[in-house]
């Protein structure tokens, strides 16, 4: 597949809509509606946006990953898991008098704390692990691999193996990391009693924050001279590098704010969800990461964001109705959005608004006009 | 430090030595097949110099070796009194050597005008990626090479979108706009008809003296509008030098080119 590797044109489906004018009045809008959320819709409800919107926060590290670097990673649930695992270990040991095990650890005969899992009985150290530690091995390991020059499929293949690796290392080591449970039944947080609904609300809000925050800053960071860059090196990076810049560290700061971005993600999930296991960091949810951003527009960071709740919101619908079904109609939607919408429903919005929906409608079916 | 300022220097602060570039005994051996073997070449500041051959004679290869895409099995290239034969390639160009590449290497997705920023960037360092503005500087010699170039009207067009012609000379201005001394310019009128031919001449002959330049190219009437001193080069060797004229009327050279013609006439 060379999905990598293909080109869309780079500048059309970016952002679209928050230029100027409407679009900066719809956005506003949908802000607030998110801010009301917490009194519009079900508790239930709720819990599944701040959970997709956890997940959106990846998606936009994907944005600038793999849309603007031209680097598809299949690891991302790695980054992910690290994120929901560290803020994990720290309420585990919260919840603990001194010299308390966690109860999964006391069953599987350990009579003493793990020594890696001692720093996380602070919150400091717990929240910085949750951005630090996927930060850190992404910038180690992506600074590894570009600098011996593997690039495109090859290092989508090294980072779907990273993902079966660490799914594997967590079940394996079940003493230590929950195993295939993973962890589970948390109860506060820095003193705050989760489950309550003003704790669900807190923890709504300040998601929603985030993933505002993010969405200006990396716009930001797109429009300035190193988003100009990071697209300059994903369209010809020999070019780049005789002209005098070595590619390597743009590549490895773009991998490594997608991986803070993932832990981040996969620390908000952990705590709306009230569990992290290792079906959350796998291959196939590390794919199904990729699947969000192909579907919103790789290019767009409003798209990704789309992309990411209407999958996830799909996913809810189709999966509680035919569990089965859920891979086959990802998979279809996958090659659906490959072959007709490269640009994903970012792309779609954009040329609608170019063109007129009914042109497009038509240039879906029939084919290009020229 | 890196891009020396080209233009105003020369002449009033002489270097020390006119020497720019030395090559210095370079081999380059592709499992057997000796694409460079023992060549040197010397470029003195400001000049000129055009580099023929058959192909397969190793022009390219010179090239590459220069700006450390292939590298030397043995022998050296100094540039500006300093062993680069081992930098990396992104360093090689800080020091001031850019190429031009036999396709042309523009960024398709980008702008034109993007396309002549990012080489006329100075400080090439990623975390000087993030600092806010462009330096007035730079913006004014991006402008004066738009002018130069002929492409001031296609400022905002996507470079994929230019003519093949206008792409070449879009990347020869990508190269000076680097501020490199020594320009490498591989093939710059491929896919040209004579006009334009004739103003790629024009064009390179007003950079030579601001910056050297080193111009790889088979056709005939564009190296006797360049008028400048030739190298032929032949299966990886130094074969003669001299002006146009002398080279056209050589005999050695008459033979390669025809012995060459004699094989394809064998082989087709």
């Amino acid at each position: 597949m060379d999905m990598s590797l293909r080109k869309n044109t780079p500048l059309s489906g970016l952002l679209p809509g928050i230029t100027v004018g409407r679009p900066l009045v719809l956005t506003l809008a949908v802000v607030v509606l998110g801010v009301l959320a917490p009194w519009l819709v079900s508790a239930y409800e709720l819990n599944l946006l701040a959970r997709f919107l956890a997940m959106a926060l990846l998606a936009m590290g994907l944005v600038l990953v793999w849309g603007q670097g031209g680097v598809l990673s299949l690891g991302q649930g790695v980054f992910f898991g690290l994120g929901g695992y560290a803020i994990a270990m720290h309420m585990k040991l919260a919840a603990l008098a001194d010299g308390e095990l966690p109860d999964f650890m006391v069953w599987s005969g350990l009579d003493a704390l793990p020594w890696w899992w001692v720093p996380f009985k602070s919150p400091l150290v717990a929240i910085l692990g949750v951005v630090l530690v996927p930060g850190a091995l992404a910038a180690l390991f992506s600074w590894a691999v570009f600098r011996r020059r593997v690039g495109g499929v090859y290092f989508a293949l090294i980072t779907q193996a990273l993902a079966l690796a660490f799914a594997t290392l967590l079940i394996s080591q079940q003493p230590s990391t929950g195993g295939f449970n993973g962890l589970t039944d948390f109860q506060t947080l820095m003193g705050v009693e989760l489950g309550t609904p003003a704790a669900a609300h807190g923890l709504y809000w300040l998601t929603l924050a985030l993933v505002v925050g993010v969405f200006v800053t990396l716009r930001a960071l797109m429009a300035s001279r190193y988003g100009l860059l990071l697209r300059a090196i994903r369209d010809g990076e020999n070019r780049i590098r005789f002209l005098g810049y070595d590619p390597t560290p743009f590549k490895v700061v773009a991998f490594t704010i997608g991986a803070v971005l993932a832990g981040l993600a996969g620390a908000l999930f952990t705590l709306h969800a009230g569990v992290v296991s290792p079906a959350l960091v796998g291959v196939v949810p590390s794919i199904e990461m990729v699947i969000w951003v192909a579907v919103g527009g790789r290019n767009s960071l409003a798209g990704a964001i789309a992309g990411t709740l209407a999958v996830n919101l799909a996913k809810d619908g189709v999966s509680s109705a035919f569990p089965d079904l859920w891979l086959y109609a990802l998979g279809l939607v996958f090659v659906l959005v490959v072959t007709l919408l490269p640009g994903g429903l970012a792309g779609l919005v954009a040329d609608a608004g170019a063109a007129g929906w009914g042109k497009r409608l038509k240039t879906l079916i029939i084919g290009e006009a020229k | 430090m890196n891009a020396q300022v080209t233009a105003p220097h020369i002449g009033t602060t002489a270097p020390a030595s006119n020497l720019l570039l030395a090559v210095d005994g370079v081999t380059v051996d592709f499992d057997g097949f000796k694409a460079l073997n023992g060549f040197s070449l010397t470029l003195d500041r400001g000049t000129l110099r055009v580099l023929i051959g058959p192909n397969g004679a190793g022009k390219s290869t010179l090239c590459d070796t220069i700006i450390g895409r292939v590298r030397a099995t043995s022998g050296r290239v100094i540039f500006k009194d300093q062993d680069i034969t081992h930098l990396p390639e992104h360093e090689i160009v800080r020091r001031g050597i850019c190429r031009k590449f036999q396709t042309p290497g523009v960024l398709p997705g980008l702008s034109v005008v993007d396309n002549l920023m990012i080489a006329a960037k100075r400080d090439r360092r990623w975390w000087a990626s993030f600092r806010h503005g462009v330096a007035a500087e730079e913006k004014a010699r991006v402008a004066d090479i738009l002018e130069t170039i002929g492409l001031a009207d296609r400022a905002a067009a996507p470079a994929g979108q230019l003519a093949h012609g206008e792409k070449q000379w879009l990347e020869i201005g990508m190269v000076v706009a680097t501020r490199a001394d020594l320009l490498l310019l591989d093939e710059p009128t491929a896919g040209m008809g004579p006009a334009e031919t004739s103003q790629t001449a024009a064009l390179i002959r007003r950079l030579v003296g601001r910056h050297t330049v080193l111009v790889i190219d088979h056709d005939m009437s564009f190296l006797e509008q360049l008028d400048a001193r030739v190298t032929v080069m032949h299966q990886g060797q130094f074969l003669k030098e001299g002006s146009v004229a002398a080279i056209r009327a050589d005999a050695d050279v008459a033979a390669v080119y025809l012995g060459r013609a004699k094989e394809n006439i064998h082989h087709g």
